[in-house]
């Protein structure tokens, strides 16, 4: 390699590392504070969780009628977003897409976060969370509840793999130059999990390789995850559940709430570490024309599952879409807002080039993933409230449905969680993949830069 | 129904007997219990009251229970048998009898139930029937097949039954099961005097256990000792007839009489609970047709949660 190229790449490489390094020092007060938030909910959340462990699920709104509530709608909210890791780093990566750099980074730290509360959360809605381990000491493979545990697993360690892996050049980089500039820990931290990366064209054949096959091998697992997450409802006998689609349903769902997630990160990640120059909007741009492909694909899903039931109005059908369809049904108000939203209103504005910049994306993207959440809500609990025998001889609470205090608070907690770990890992580690910017702008990474 | 007493519940009657000792502290009421065998020298000698009414030194060894081989017993079900239930809607008039008896012996509160008569209302334009409501015993349970740990399961004697020292709480069952047959404990259940030491019994399901689900078991426990279940003996207007599909025989809890279960289904048009589904339920229903009594509802004194609060200890 010539001098003068070398030079210019060292020239480039500084800079890089200036512009994507430069947060891993710092904890400015912003950070502190946002933290101590989070750590707030969480601790409040713990403490609902203790009286709730005492006390029993009876804290809860949820009895024998709608045994199912918040929690389990947060479970398949969170594996719906974890999904998102393979949309953009498996699909459109393997599509050849180079928009995705900058963002696949923070895909996969959500998609990591999101994934281990989905875990999280299946605890917390136990009766007897201490008998965990009898899933696998006695563990039938005709539940589904297995099924979706073993493929929760794995996602969370092809996951892990996703985000880990890409990152050795990046630690390695780390290693070599922030020793002075970083506490002690943090850079034998580096120090440990650049795995003695030294940038070796063998070491990077051998990365490439791997994450080609994880990238293949993620496709099938989060299709796995998301239509099993969506088999716990559609393999019961229950009107508003029993749906052949329910598997693409939740997955084209997990789309449009992942998307949301994603600008909404990356807006507030941008901003708090100054990645305009890496992350622009172009890539707002793209990401906005992704989120309007996927929600068009969702609608569509929503139309059959909806309208078709609607049309023929089969007796428990018919209760069912009362409740969401009539403005006066329990859930016919909330039902129409999360429609819109949640799907309608992003389509539209999504059209339009000006909504598909930075700002417009990130309310767009809060609007994508409350809606989504509220969403999750409206196809667990309506379906439980009109069992097909009528409910009698029991207390009005029964009746319904009404979330309680502790309830929402220790599912806020578990949210907080997995904003916690994104916020945790987007400190702790480079959100833009250095060497792949390097090698975008023609430098030669094959050497321990 | 005495003919539908086992080979294996006899013997364990006189096994009872030739110890002289009805299983339980003296005084308190129990369920069974196996006694076993050896006991040690140094072993502290507990007081139990016999069957006929005077009280013997046992080795408190022997007194234990062993909750592992109940388990098992439990999980086996009777040899050689299909248990059925055939309820005749003509004959029920809400006396709600069934359902104590069910909650008592089950030590469930009153918003618990095993056993649920329903007002049920098919048209505007044909009235109203009373509908007791089991849990259906089904053939096909969809409540089994989705549960992780193996904890609800059914026998081969037809009985679907729940394991609360097994089960995790994750109320999948209650999610899957079409006729709402299945109950939670949310908080600490109700807890009977004596339940604190009480070894678990999975074909009675007591004591409850907070977090674990709870369902209708056919009366598992009676039906071991050759009696009928609890809800079908406390009926006083003949609603129920339970028996064994095998023998093709069917006693009613009322009369005691007993007949062929095929010309009672034949004769009387039975039919299941959504057969629709695919379940194949255990328990069938007589319609509503020729009805004993006159139906009336009147809604202020018909509402089993204010006769509750009004006055404690129903399950007398």
């Amino acid at each position: 390699m010539s001098e003068i190229k070398k030079q210019n790449d060292d020239a480039i490489m500084e800079k890089i590392r200036k512009d994507l390094l430069h947060h891993l020092p710092t904890r400015p007060l912003a950070f502190k504070l946002w933290v101590g938030f989070l750590l707030t909910i969480i601790g409040v959340a713990l403490w609902g969780y203790v009286i709730q462990f005492n006390e029993g699920l009876a804290v809860t709104g949820m009895r024998d009628y709608v045994s199912w509530g918040l929690y389990i709608a947060s479970f398949v909210f969170f594996v719906a977003v974890a999904l998102v890791g393979m949309l953009l780093s498996a699909v459109v990566g393997l599509l050849k897409q180079k928009w995705i750099t900058p963002l696949s980074r923070i895909a996969e730290m959500i998609a990591l976060a999101f994934v281990m509360m989905a875990g999280i959360i299946i605890v917390v809605d136990m009766g007897r969370p201490e008998r965990l381990l009898n899933v696998f000491i006695y563990g039938r493979f005709q539940s589904p509840i297995v099924w979706d545990i073993t493929v929760v697993q794995v996602y969370i360690l092809i996951s892990f793999l996703l985000l880990f892996l890409p990152m050795l050049p990046d630690l390695g980089i780390i290693r070599n130059h922030m020793k002075n500039d970083l506490p002690k820990w943090q850079w034998k931290l580096y120090n440990i999990l650049s795995l003695g990366w030294v940038g070796t064209p063998g070491q990077y054949k051998i990365m490439h390789s791997t994450i080609r096959v994880l990238l293949i091998l993620i496709v099938p697992v989060a299709l796995g995850i998301h239509t099993v997450t969506s088999w716990l409802s559609a393999m019961t006998l229950r009107a508003g559940w029993d749906s052949t689609i329910f598997g693409p349903y939740y997955v084209t769902g997990a789309f449009v709430a992942g998307t949301g997630a994603v600008a909404v990160a990356t807006y507030f990640i941008r901003r708090a570490y100054h990645l305009e120059e890496y992350i622009t909007d172009y890539h707002f741009d793209k990401l906005g024309q992704l989120m309007v492909l996927v929600s068009l694909v969702y609608l569509y899903f929503n139309l059959n599952e909806f309208w078709v039931p609607a049309y023929k109005m089969k007796t428990a059908d018919a209760h069912h879409i009362h409740t969401l369809f009539s403005l006066d049904g329990e859930y016919g108000v909330m039902f129409y807002l999360t429609q819109l939203f949640g799907l309608i209103l992003p389509i539209i504005f999504g059209l339009f080039k000006r909504f598909r910049k930075p700002f417009p994306m990130m309310i767009i993207g809060v609007s994508l993933v409350v809606g989504a959440w509220f969403k999750r809500v409206i196809i667990i609990i309506p379906t439980l409230i009109h069992a097909y025998l009528p409910i009698q001889n029991v207390p009005e609470s029964f009746h319904e449905y009404n979330p309680t205090g502790l309830e929402i608070t220790v599912t806020l907690g578990v949210i907080a969680v997995a904003v916690l770990i994104v916020t945790i890992l987007a400190k702790l580690f480079p959100v833009v993949p250095l060497w792949e910017i390097a090698e975008e702008k023609g430098v030669d990474i094959e050497r321990n830069l | 129904m005495s003919q539908n007493v086992t080979p294996e519940a006899t013997s364990r009657r006189n096994f009872l007997k030739r110890f002289g000792v009805t299983v339980g502290a003296a005084g308190a009421v129990t369920s069974l219990g196996l006694l076993s065998a050896c006991a040690t020298d140094d072993d502290e000698m507990v007081t139990l009251l016999t069957t006929d009414g005077k009280t013997v030194q046992v080795p408190k060894s022997q007194m234990k229970v062993n909750l592992k081989e109940m388990e098992e017993r439990g999980r086996e079900g009777i040899p050689g048998k299909k248990f059925v239930m055939v309820i005749d809607l003509s004959k029920c008039r809400n006396a709600r009898k069934c359902m104590r008896a069910c909650q008592g012996a089950h030590h469930l509160k009153p918003e618990q139930h095993h056993i649920n008569v329903l007002r049920m209302e098919n048209d505007e334009r044909a009235g109203f029937y009373y509908q007791p409501k089991p849990c259906q015993h089904c053939d096909n349970p969809p409540c089994t097949k989705v549960c992780p740990v193996d904890a609800t399961f059914k026998r081969q004697d037809g009985i679907v039954l729940i394991d609360n020292e097994r089960c995790i709480g994750c109320r999948f069952c209650i999610a899957a099961c079409p006729y709402s047959a299945r109950v939670f404990n949310w908080s600490e259940p109700k807890y009977v005097e004596g339940d604190e030491n009480r070894v678990y019994d999975i074909e009675l399901n007591v004591p409850q256990k907070k977090g674990t689900v709870t369902k209708c078991l056919f009366s598992a426990d009676r039906l071991r000792i050759g009696k009928l279940p609890y809800c079908v003996s406390a009926c006083e207007n003949g609603v129920y007839w339970f028996g064994d599909a095998n023998e093709d025989a069917v006693t009613n809890g009322t009369s005691k009489e007993t007949i062929r279960l095929s010309t009672l289904l034949e004769e009387n048009a039975a039919y299941t609970l959504m057969p629709e589904l695919g379940t194949k339920p255990s328990v069938y229903y007589l319609p509503p047709k020729n009805r004993l009594f006159k139906y009336k509802y009147d809604e202020e004194n018909d509402d089993w949660m204010k006769q509750h609060e009004s006055k404690e200890g129903l399950e007398s």
